[in-house]
């Protein structure tokens, strides 16, 4: 790995990552991958250990530091189990909305909490028909005296009926399109608002990937993020702006974790009366696979250190960040079932995992076309004016 | 309350390889950990910190590098630690270890409990935490799995104590020495905080004249067990199962027994 001048308090945090990966998802991986959940009590390793603090400030009860800490965290985590690192991250995903847009009440009541890990976060945004299209959301909130009515479905969404507080975009404004969509913090056992349709995904299967179904849910309107309508497109981008390096510090984990199974099989399989590793087919797949993961890991932690500068037109580098990084571990982790050969192809050498958790990573918090067209915007404008 | 872990750091032997020309241990680059056992007895004594408060202390003699651990141990939770190191300990067999241990825990004061593990894993001897009940005329219980009920105001421990036929359960004054057994807890992981909080401490270090050691108890000098020679045991046989009928086996048992005759 090259030399990223980490803080102490950085590279602490990779350590203490890579041993609860190391000792508490390690074991167990495999049976969570097949059972398609994790036991709840994993999460709590994670509070204990003060991972849910991390980019939160001290005032509300976090560590205080910045997008780069979750990031190592996350692809630490992702080494070993892409799945669990989903919903670890996925906390964050929720949480963000929060830190970047609530009031200073939302902040009091919500932020220590999620950052002792009492609670856990999600995000609901997707539905059935607003994918990519963000702003074709649905889901309505009207106001009813000191309460928001929501109704309507979000689907696919990370951590749904694990976490206790969840930012739903819905849209308060139909007329308005775009500006007409408001972003609120639910608590889970809000009347009105229950869990649908537990997915049974092809990866990240230790994650919960759940839909959340709102039939009359009562809000209290002192839950409208930052206290105004109309916001929830732009929390919704900007959220993730800051997200999309952790999607991305994923995917460079998962392509990490392959790439170090994918050497030491290489260096223990024998054919041909001599060990894979020294033919010169696999040492160059193997170095392509280390060389572009380290420029994957190189633009993450830049684009992560651009969000926490704080500056202004981040969006395009965690863009690509989050395109380079994913296609990166979903060539890496193809490469790696590769030289396992027959043996990568069976569920029992573990390998194969690698690759079918890489693949989200090109999908989620924004398809890869998507994070193109961000690309493509920013150049088009920056270069056209 | 206060309770005194007393740990080691040891060679972690998930890692050493053997040498396979001279069948020795290349200890080259082994990382050193606490003793695994230790383990067990540091997050006991934080559980016990979080359920009846009390102030936590480490202790641990060693070389300079065993500063380590007890970073480590404050990592995990342990409030205070104390590094007993000297030159003049080295050498030291089971006897002269819990004899400096037991000066030192004797520096340190008041206290209601002591807690090791129940052996380490490089000399295996389980001698050191009865040694120091021993030196400071204490009760002690070893091989506990599960404390059922500690009260500073009664003085007194009520422990579940392993034994090779099942558990025992006994009823000590305080203060008390007991060794911890892997079945008593699920050690936790370090915390971020502690972890930061760890590398920041002080850490208090005492010599053999801080702690008040007699010279011919301490060291090789002080030291009555003596090392005549290190060997692999030979491998035992695996024992033999003989299926059939009852007769047709004590007969030919019988007659293997007859050759021993």
């Amino acid at each position: 790995m090259l030399n990223y001048e980490l803080t102490e308090e950085q590279k602490e945090i990779r350590e203490l990552c890579r041993r609860l990966a190391e000792e508490k998802i390690k074991p167990y991986s495999q049976e969570w991958d097949e059972a398609n959940k994790m036991p709840d009590e994993v999460l709590k390793i994670f509070a204990q250990s003060d991972l849910f603090s991390l980019c939160i400030p001290e005032e509300y009860g976090g560590m205080g530091g910045g997008l780069l800490d979750l990031c190592i965290a996350t692809e630490e985590i992702s080494r070993i189990d892409g799945g669990v690192a989903a919903s670890y991250a996925a906390s964050f995903l929720g949480m963000f909305p929060i830190l970047l847009f609530g009031t200073e009440e939302q902040k009091k009541k919500y932020l220590p909490r999620l950052a002792a890990g009492e609670s856990i976060a999600a995000f609901g945004l997707t539905e059935p028909e607003a994918g990519s299209d963000a702003a074709a959301v649905k889901t309505t909130a009207r106001k009813d005296g000191k309460f928001y009515i929501l109704n309507g479905t979000k689907h696919f969404i990370t951590n749904g009926g694990v976490a206790d507080i969840y930012t739903i975009i819905a849209v308060t404004d139909k007329k308005r399109g775009p500006r007409g969509m408001s972003a609120f913090i639910v608590e889970k056992g809000t009347e009105g608002f229950e869990f649908g349709k537990k997915e049974d995904k092809m990866g990240i299967r230790a994650s919960a990937t759940r839909e959340l179904i709102f039939n009359e849910a009562r809000v209290p309107d002192e839950n409208l993020l930052g206290g105004r309508e109309g916001t929830g497109f732009i929390v919704t981008m900007k959220t993730f702006d800051q997200s999309r390096p952790g999607v991305a510090a994923q995917a460079v984990g998962i392509a990490q974790g392959a790439l170090e199974m994918a050497a030491k099989y290489a260096h223990q399989r024998e054919q041909f009366g001599r060990k894979i590793s020294s033919f010169q087919g696999i040492q160059w797949m193997l170095a392509d696979m280390a060389a572009k993961i380290e420029a994957a890991r190189a633009l993450v932690y830049a684009a992560a250190r651009m969000v926490d500068r704080g500056e202004k037109n981040s969006g395009p580098a965690s863009a690509a960040a989050k395109l380079f990084a994913s296609d990166t571990a979903m060539e890496v982790a193809t490469q790696a079932v590769q030289i396992f050969g027959g043996y990568g192809y069976m569920k029992e050498y573990g390998i194969e995992k690698f690759m079918r958790d890489a693949k989200i990573t090109q999908i989620y918090e924004g398809t890869n076309q998507i994070q193109k067209e961000i690309i493509a915007l920013d150049l088009i404008k920056r270069y056209t004016k | 309350m206060r309770i005194i872990v007393s740990i080691k750091q040891v060679p972690d032997t998930t890692e050493v390889r053997v040498d396979p020309e001279t069948n020795t241990l290349i200890r080259e680059g082994v990382e050193s950990i606490i003793n695994p056992f230790d383990m067990y007895a540091i997050e006991e004594a934080v559980r016990l910190k979080e359920k009846h408060g009390a102030e936590t202390i480490v202790i641990t003699m060693g070389p300079p590098q065993a500063e380590s651990a007890l970073r480590e141990a404050l990592a995990l939770g342990i409030d205070k630690a104390i590094h007993i190191t000297d030159r003049a300990f080295a050498g030291s067999d089971t006897w002269a270890t819990s004899y400096i241990l037991a000066q030192a825990v004797k520096k340190i004061g008041e206290y209601d409990l002591i807690i090791c593990g129940k052996q380490a894993s490089d000399g295996d001897t389980a001698q050191v935490g009865p040694g120091m009940a021993a030196h400071l005329d204490l009760p002690q219980i070893a091989y506990v799995k599960k404390i059922e009920e500690i009260s500073q105001e009664k003085k007194m421990i009520v422990a579940e104590r392993l034994v090779e036929d099942g558990f025992e359960t006994l009823k000590a004054p305080l203060p008390c020495l007991i060794t911890v057994v892997k079945e008593i807890n699920e050690p936790r992981l370090p915390s971020l905080r502690g972890k930061m909080r760890a590398k920041k401490a002080e850490i208090v270090k005492w010599n053999k004249d801080a702690i008040g050691v007699e010279e011919d108890k301490i060291g090789l000098r002080g030291s009555p067990t003596q090392v005549v020679k290190i060997f692999t045991p030979p491998q035992k046989k695996g024992g033999e199962i003989w299926q059939g009928e009852p007769e047709e086996l004590g007969a030919r048992l019988a007659k293997e027994l007859k050759k021993y005759l």
